[in-house]
């Protein structure tokens, strides 16, 4: 019998230790896994490589695991924005580290890692500085940049419903990293708002299959992160 | 001597010039900041079907304060809407989308644009400063036609159109328009025309606020637009 479900949330973080690479979805805070990044500051873990498109906004969720000094490294697109006051403290005080990767090349690299490839040639940022030190080739008269894989040793996911096979169907634009990211770490676990019973997501709308998925866990009501924010929360 | 600023297009006025150059089923990206406005002014009777870069062909506008829903937003993190007709997709075939040149125009915002139609809209090099490049080196290399929405100079008076780029690039030879609040103008073969220029200035006092050389085009127009 196969059961990806665990008991909470808790667990399903339990053995994420120091220095893991975690791959986190959402973009902003469509399809953030707020609930389980918190577990994941409960937990302890510190010396921890974060991915996510953005740096996190106000004082809860990726922003609050940056402000508890959790975080060494960070990958992403864009960690700018209105709210992202934690980020640009840590950063500017010289205690994060800061991959800086174009959305599409970061969404790729994950897909690739996820896909078995090796690495791949995109002509996005060929001629800028985020292409310095790294292989260039000319293909079709364009030049490209070599970009390689983006792995996770785990990877924390919001979706709308799950079965207990860890198939998954997300909510409007929360999908954003999510798929690409359930494919790209070695332990993918997952926060979902319902679970329904195996053929409860029709196999033609399953977005994820669930051989992608290792960890389960129901938040039937995950916290708001612009209200949270608008309030001032913090965590812990 | 402090010369006065010439009296171009408004912010919205520009918005609306660059919407009458997107045609019938064009499928478009809206760059974050300013190129948003554009999406207010798209002509009754078109279909034009709107990317946004975290997953979202068909982008409507955005919705009442009470129907926002923070699960749907578009890649400025606003709340937008879904036109019938929408689909929702992972980011990594959103920028499969952008990066295989499936989008006819995008519309992007800039520091500065060289006469080779090189673009620099990321970052101004300040030393310490957070940067940040979310899709905008994506969507320059991708689109099939890159429309750039600026202030012809800077709130300085420094000219934003340069023979030579200062800031870093977002992307090498990329720019097809550039649309200003003083004047239209095609990037072809490494070269400036103008295309269309506004009533407030001349030739040579266009010629002066730009920092590589203009050519004309043989029917220059008048750059106008109604008041929106």
């Amino acid at each position: 019998m196969i059961d990806k479900r665990v008991a909470d949330i808790a667990e399903a973080v339990a053995d994420i230790g120091d220095g893991a690479t975690v791959l986190i979805g959402g973009f902003g805070e469509a399809g953030s896994p707020t609930e389980l990044i918190h577990a994941l500051i409960d937990r302890g873990a510190r010396d921890l490589t974060v991915v996510n498109n953005n740096g996190g906004n106000g004082h809860i969720g990726l922003a609050a695991l940056v402000e508890q000094g959790r975080v060494r490294r960070m990958v992403c697109s864009y960690p700018r924005s209105s709210d992202a006051d934690v980020f640009r403290s840590f950063y500017e005080a010289g205690k994060l580290e800061l991959e800086l990767v174009p959305q599409g090349t970061l969404a790729e690299r994950l897909r690739a890692a996820g896909a078995g490839i090796g690495g791949f040639y995109t002509p996005t940022a060929a001629g800028t500085v985020l292409a310095e030190g790294k292989e260039c080739r000319e293909i079709d008269g364009v030049d490209h940049v070599l970009e390689l894989p983006i792995r996770g040793d785990f990877a924390l996911i919001k979706a709308e419903t799950a079965d207990r096979w860890g198939n998954l169907a997300y909510r409007l634009a929360a999908r954003n990293f999510g798929p690409v990211m359930c494919t790209a770490a070695r332990v993918t676990i997952v926060q979902a708002r319902r679970l329904v019973p195996l053929g409860g997501i029709p196999p033609e709308t399953v977005v994820t299959p669930g051989i992608h998925v290792d960890r389960i866990v129901t938040v039937p009501d995950p916290m708001s992160e612009r209200d949270a924010i608008l309030r001032g929360d913090r965590y812990p | 001597m402090n010369a006065a600023r010439p009296a171009g297009l408004t912010r919205n006025q520009l918005a609306w010039r660059i919407a009458q150059d997107i045609p019938d089923g064009a499928y478009v990206n809206l760059g974050i900041g300013q190129p948003v406005l554009v999406g207010n002014y798209l002509p009754a009777g078109r279909e034009i079907v709107l990317h946004s870069e975290n997953g979202i062909l068909g982008m409507g506008p955005e919705p009442a304060p009470e129907d926002a829903d923070e699960e749907l937003i578009n890649a400025g993190k606003k709340p937008v809407t879904l036109l019938p007709g929408a689909a929702l997709f992972n980011q990594a075939e959103s920028f499969a989308i952008v990066r295989g040149r499936h989008l006819d125009i995008c519309v992007l915002g800039a520091f500065q644009v060289a006469a080779n139609g090189d673009l620099a809209n990321w970052s101004t090099g300040a030393p310490g400063a957070v940067p940040g490049v979310g899709g905008a080196m994506d969507l320059a290399i991708g689109a099939s036609r890159v429309f750039v929405m600026t202030d012809h100079c800077t709130r300085g008076g420094a000219p934003k159109i340069v023979g030579e780029c200062s800031y870093p690039l977002t992307g090498r030879r990329v720019v097809t328009t550039i649309y200003t609040d003083l004047a239209v103008i095609d990037v072809t073969a490494g070269r400036l025309t103008v295309r269309e220029m506004a009533e407030a200035v001349d030739r040579e006092t266009l010629q002066g606020l730009t920092g590589a050389p203009l050519g004309w085009a043989p029917a220059l127009r008048p750059l106008t637009a109604p008041r929106v």
